[in-house]
């Protein structure tokens, strides 16, 4: 079986502004200068890299938002330039983004669950079942009549989750879902995202800026001056501390921790990304 | 000397509507001058809502707010005097930018105040100088900025107008970790530098624990304590139960500490945890 997303050499830049001549600028520099790289079906990738490094463009690539300039970018084996299978590809990749009062469309939370496969022409009986079902996966069937408005963002960005799973896709990709929340909320909307990878093996594409989110992922991608500069497993990655330093980036603070330790002389694992693994070492280091 | 003060506080939205609901629940709260204060709470816990008090933006249903010991709403043809006093910064204010260019934008507010063109001058270079914004970037459209830039501009425009208490509502949110560490040791050399007081609303932990003196924690509408920064991150149990969670590395250090270790208490940052660890290192067993 193919992979869920593949892309191949992939280059893309902005158009450029026009002017105030009314012809369009000198062309912009490309964003992503030759992405390739294959995501594993049931997999839970995060995509790290500092603001304008490309990595938003990327992911909107993967439901063909963007249309590469060059090389191609395939969804379940589909090419995303295909027009005819823009629908195909939309309900197989679904999207989740930053602010979530920017993408819950209804008054009512069954209802803006039920926005997507209403539109993809669900039988109604269907549609039904699906969002009953969605929203005790987010848990938040008991809200399933509540007004959007009156939720927290943790509560809304799980409706929006909610209204991505009523359409059945194979892959969710989420930009930066967390950024808007409070720590319980983040809790919430990662432990949500950690189950459907696990119990419903839908492939998660999780963009972040919070190094703990990325730890807790299977393998890591950095992405740098719009091309991948590092892809290994969260441990391997974050080993790397001066590294994603120089790129703009941070490591979880036990990481650190154990990196200041190693750099005074202590035998101790650069790979610890967890906190028991951390409170293990230490305890190690101390009974010495 | 207190520079803020709150005195059984309390804010009701839509009042006698089925809607009605007590956001701000009688806070007595005070504020030192020259404090760089950390704002916490969950969503809805009345943080925002409180802190459209403290410049007027809002009026209390009942109690008081008072700055430098005056209740800003005593004389109400005073309360633009307020809002020079007390600036606020709402969330993504890159959005409120408008001038045709970052220096105007930035100066908007000291003309506002009826500053001599040289003093407008003055602190517009020092508050875009503070904040790592170039002269060449001063003529550009601030909407010609980047993200980070933008963010600045508007902050600068704020602070240009040196206000006794500024409050920064979330000014790091979407920025990448690298922006987010500058921009806050940016507010902080602001801060020290102005021996001002800043009230610095976020979601991280991580962020407060390193950059600020004070903690304010808000809960269900109510003022849940308002204390030393480290005072307030030994109630880890406490925090959890509000929705708040304590940064990664004090986690740690407690669990070492109820384990049966001799750890310290208030390590909460990773130079802390590490200046604690490696004498404890060094002398072998513990």
């Amino acid at each position: 079986m193919s992979d869920m997303i593949e892309a191949k050499h992939l280059v893309f830049r902005y158009p450029a502004e026009i002017g105030e001549d009314g012809k369009p600028a000198a062309q912009n520099e490309p964003i992503l200068k030759d992405v390739s790289l294959s995501i594993e079906r049931g997999s839970f990738t995060a995509i790290l890299g500092h603001n304008g490094s490309g990595k938003s463009t990327f992911a909107k690539h993967i439901n063909a938002i963007l249309l590469p300039e060059e090389g191609t970018v395939l969804v379940d084996g589909m090419d995303t330039r295909d027009e005819s299978k823009l629908f195909d590809i939309r309900q197989k990749a679904g999207m989740v983004f930053q602010n979530p009062d920017n993408q819950i469309v209804a008054t009512i939370v069954e209802e803006d669950v039920a926005f997507a496969p209403e539109n993809l022409g669900v039988e109604p009986q269907e549609i039904r079942r699906r969002v009953d079902e969605a929203l005790h996966t987010v848990g938040m069937y008991e809200y399933r009549n509540h007004a959007p408005s009156q939720l927290s963002g943790g509560q809304k960005q799980r409706v929006a989750i909610a209204g991505v799973i009523a359409m059945q896709p194979d892959c969710i990709v989420l930009d930066e879902p967390t950024a808007m929340l409070d720590p319980q909320g983040r809790e919430e909307v990662i432990e949500t995202i950690h189950r459907l990878n696990r119990e419903q093996g839908i492939t998660i594409v999780l963009i972040t800026h919070y190094m703990e989110e990325a730890a807790q992922a299977d393998r890591v991608v950095v992405i740098d001056g719009g091309k991948v500069v590092l892809d290994d497993v969260p441990a391997k990655v974050f080993s790397q501390v001066d590294r994603m330093k120089a790129l703009g980036l941070d490591v979880p603070q036990v990481t650190e921790l154990a990196w200041e330790l190693r750099q005074a002389g202590y035998d101790i694992s650069p790979e610890i990304i967890t906190e028991d693994a951390c409170l293990a070492a230490l305890e190690r280091l101390l009974q010495m | 000397m207190a520079i803020l003060t709150t005195e059984g506080l309390t804010y009701t939205y839509s009042a006698g509507t089925p809607f009605e609901k007590t956001a701000v629940d009688h806070v007595d709260l005070c504020i030192e001058d020259n404090t760089m204060c950390g704002v916490i709470g969950h969503t809805g816990s009345g943080k925002s809502t409180l802190m459209q008090h403290f410049n007027g933006l809002l009026k209390p249903t009942s109690g008081k707010v008072l700055v430098e010991g005056q209740d800003i709403w005593a004389d109400k043809k005073k309360l633009r005097d307020v809002r020079f006093r007390v600036g606020l910064v709402f969330q993504y204010p890159e959005y409120q930018l408008f001038e045709e260019t970052v220096y105007k934008d930035i100066a908007f507010g000291p003309r506002n105040m009826g500053l001599s063109d040289d003093e407008i001058r003055h602190r517009v270079l020092e508050t875009a100088q503070a904040l790592g914004l170039t002269k060449d970037m001063l003529e550009r459209s601030p909407f010609a900025l980047s993200g980070g830039q933008k963010r600045r501009a508007a902050i600068a425009g704020v602070m240009a107008m040196r206000p006794k208490v500024l409050i920064l509502d979330e000014p790091c949110a979407g920025l990448d970790p690298k922006g987010r560490a500058l921009m806050l040791q940016q507010i902080r050399d602001y801060q020290r530098k102005s021996q001002s007081t800043v009230l610095l609303v976020s979601h991280s932990m991580e962020d407060v624990a390193e950059f600020t003196d004070k903690l304010l924690v808000m809960s269900k509408a109510k003022l849940f304590c308002y204390d030393d920064t480290p005072k307030v991150f030994r109630r880890a149990e406490e925090l959890r139960a509000l929705g708040l969670r304590v940064p990664q590395i004090a986690s740690v250090m407690d669990e070492l500490r109820r384990r049966g270790y001799e750890i310290p208490l208030d390590l909460y940052t990773v130079e802390k945890a590490r200046d604690a660890l490696l004498p404890l290192l060094r002398k072998g067993a513990v």
